[in-house]
């Protein structure tokens, strides 16, 4: 027993030394300096349409391009779409994004923010705003408050521009009041807005 | 080479067909009707459109109207229709002429199945339900049958009293036309992005477009240096 914890306790000294780098002045640094510079990359996108969440489900629920779903799908959470869905989509408060390989057949479309980079046939209710990412494809009427279509992308449909209401002026406010007599800073702030999330 | 009944389709309403120095249709590349026939780099040119400035007259002091584009939607358009109040309708003819006609097959832009199928796919709408119709240069690229059923199709989804902007290359170039994306900058200019060569179908004088546009109010034409004629229909 004594060995084979011996041996689990040699292990992880092995594995974290790259990481945490507690060597007493080795002679190569190189490992550290090369992990950064590979992660530096992705932050340093110039163009803001390709940010690289926008790209993959982080932190979202995920229909896998394998998965066909056919019937209403009601979110609580981000949502990304890389199958095929037909029927409605109600996302309300949070993001729906439709990946490359992503089909979209539904009577009614509606979540806070839509991305697009597969296609869509039906009408979208974005209420911030919706992306139409270059070889995207939507067939449909758009309401939201903001659209970006990128060049290469095929719209046909009306676009019906409806000014944000002015919530976001005062929930801000709001929410900094109980958020500064609370003791924490943050985390109170963050409680309700999880609380709202799950209702 | 070709067939005498795409010969016949391809004269136009004038019966011209070939620019001078060509020998006729013949010289008609295949991809007449698919798009650019080089790749290259997009140029971009911006200029002052009287057609546009003439178009917006009618339009900017107003709020709510139904504007349709058919040039496909692009972001300086919306943005521009958008901010005025309006509400933008988008189709993209160009694409919709290849999806109904295919690219190398012009001789069934006289099929009335395929005239009504095309039709039906992007210009199937209430009549009388917009205010405007950003035609751009899209007219240029159809055939005799289906020009005349399109812009009869145009005359019932417009109101009375709305306009219609459209492009038209002049008479004296015969040969492939630049094939431009039209982004609105301002109430008067228009930003114009080259995307490649193609080949017009028709090619029109003042006295063919008042003939095409005989059932319209009234027509109105601006001359550019791009060889463009600026085409204002009321209806």
């Amino acid at each position: 027993m004594s060995m084979w914890n011996k041996r689990r306790d040699d292990e992880p000294s092995k594995s974290a030394a790259p990481t945490i780098t507690p060597r007493p002045a080795p002679p190569e640094p190189t490992p550290v300096p090369v992990v950064k510079k590979e992660a530096t990359p992705p932050t340093m996108s110039s163009t803001p349409l390709k940010s690289p969440e926008l790209d993959g489900p982080r932190g979202a629920a995920t229909i896998g391009k394998a998965v066909k779903v056919n019937g209403q799908i009601v979110s609580h959470e981000d949502l990304y779409v890389d199958g095929d869905v037909e029927g409605t989509v109600e996302l309300m408060q949070h993001k729906l994004t439709i990946g490359p390989n992503g089909k979209v057949h539904a009577s009614a479309i509606k979540a806070r923010e839509v991305v697009v980079l597969g296609s869509i046939q039906g009408n979208v209710e974005a209420s911030d705003r919706i992306e139409i990412r270059k070889d995207a494809k939507l067939v449909g009427d758009i309401k939201t408050a903001r659209i970006i279509i990128e060049d290469g992308a095929y719209f046909k449909g009306s676009i019906d521009i409806v000014k944000a209401e002015p919530k976001p002026a005062s929930a801000p406010a709001a929410r900094q009041q109980p958020a500064a007599q609370a003791a924490p800073a943050s985390a109170p702030a963050a409680a309700p807005a999880a609380a709202e999330v799950k209702r | 080479m070709l067939p005498e009944r795409l010969k016949t389709l391809l004269r136009g309403p004038l019966g011209a067909v070939s620019g001078p120095g060509s020998s006729g249709v013949t010289a008609i590349p295949a991809s007449l009707f698919g798009g650019s026939l080089s790749k290259d780099k997009e140029k971009l040119v911006q200029r002052q459109s009287r057609g546009l400035e003439q178009f917006f007259s009618y339009i900017r002091d107003q709020v709510g109207l139904s504007i349709l584009d058919l040039s496909g939607a692009n972001q300086e358009n919306v943005n521009f229709i958008t901010n005025l109040g309006h509400k933008l309708y988008s189709e993209d003819i160009a694409r919709g002429l290849r999806d109904a006609f295919g690219d190398e097959n012009p001789t069934e832009q006289a099929n009335p199945g395929r005239i009504e199928y095309f039709l039906k796919q992007n210009l199937d709408y209430e009549e009388g339900q917009f205010d405007g119709v950003l035609v751009w240069d899209s007219l240029e690229y159809m055939a005799p049958p289906l020009l005349a059923a399109t812009v009869e199709r145009l005359s019932r989804i417009v109101r009375p009293k709305s306009y219609l902007l459209a492009f038209f290359h002049v008479e004296e170039k015969m040969g492939a036309v630049p094939r431009y994306s039209f982004r609105i900058q301002a109430f008067n200019t228009l930003l114009f992005v080259d995307r490649g060569q193609r080949m017009p179908v028709q090619l029109f004088n003042n006295r063919s477009l008042e003939k095409l546009f005989g059932k319209f109010e009234s027509v109105k034409f601006f001359l550019t240096r791009e060889q463009l004629r600026e085409v204002i229909v009321k209806r």
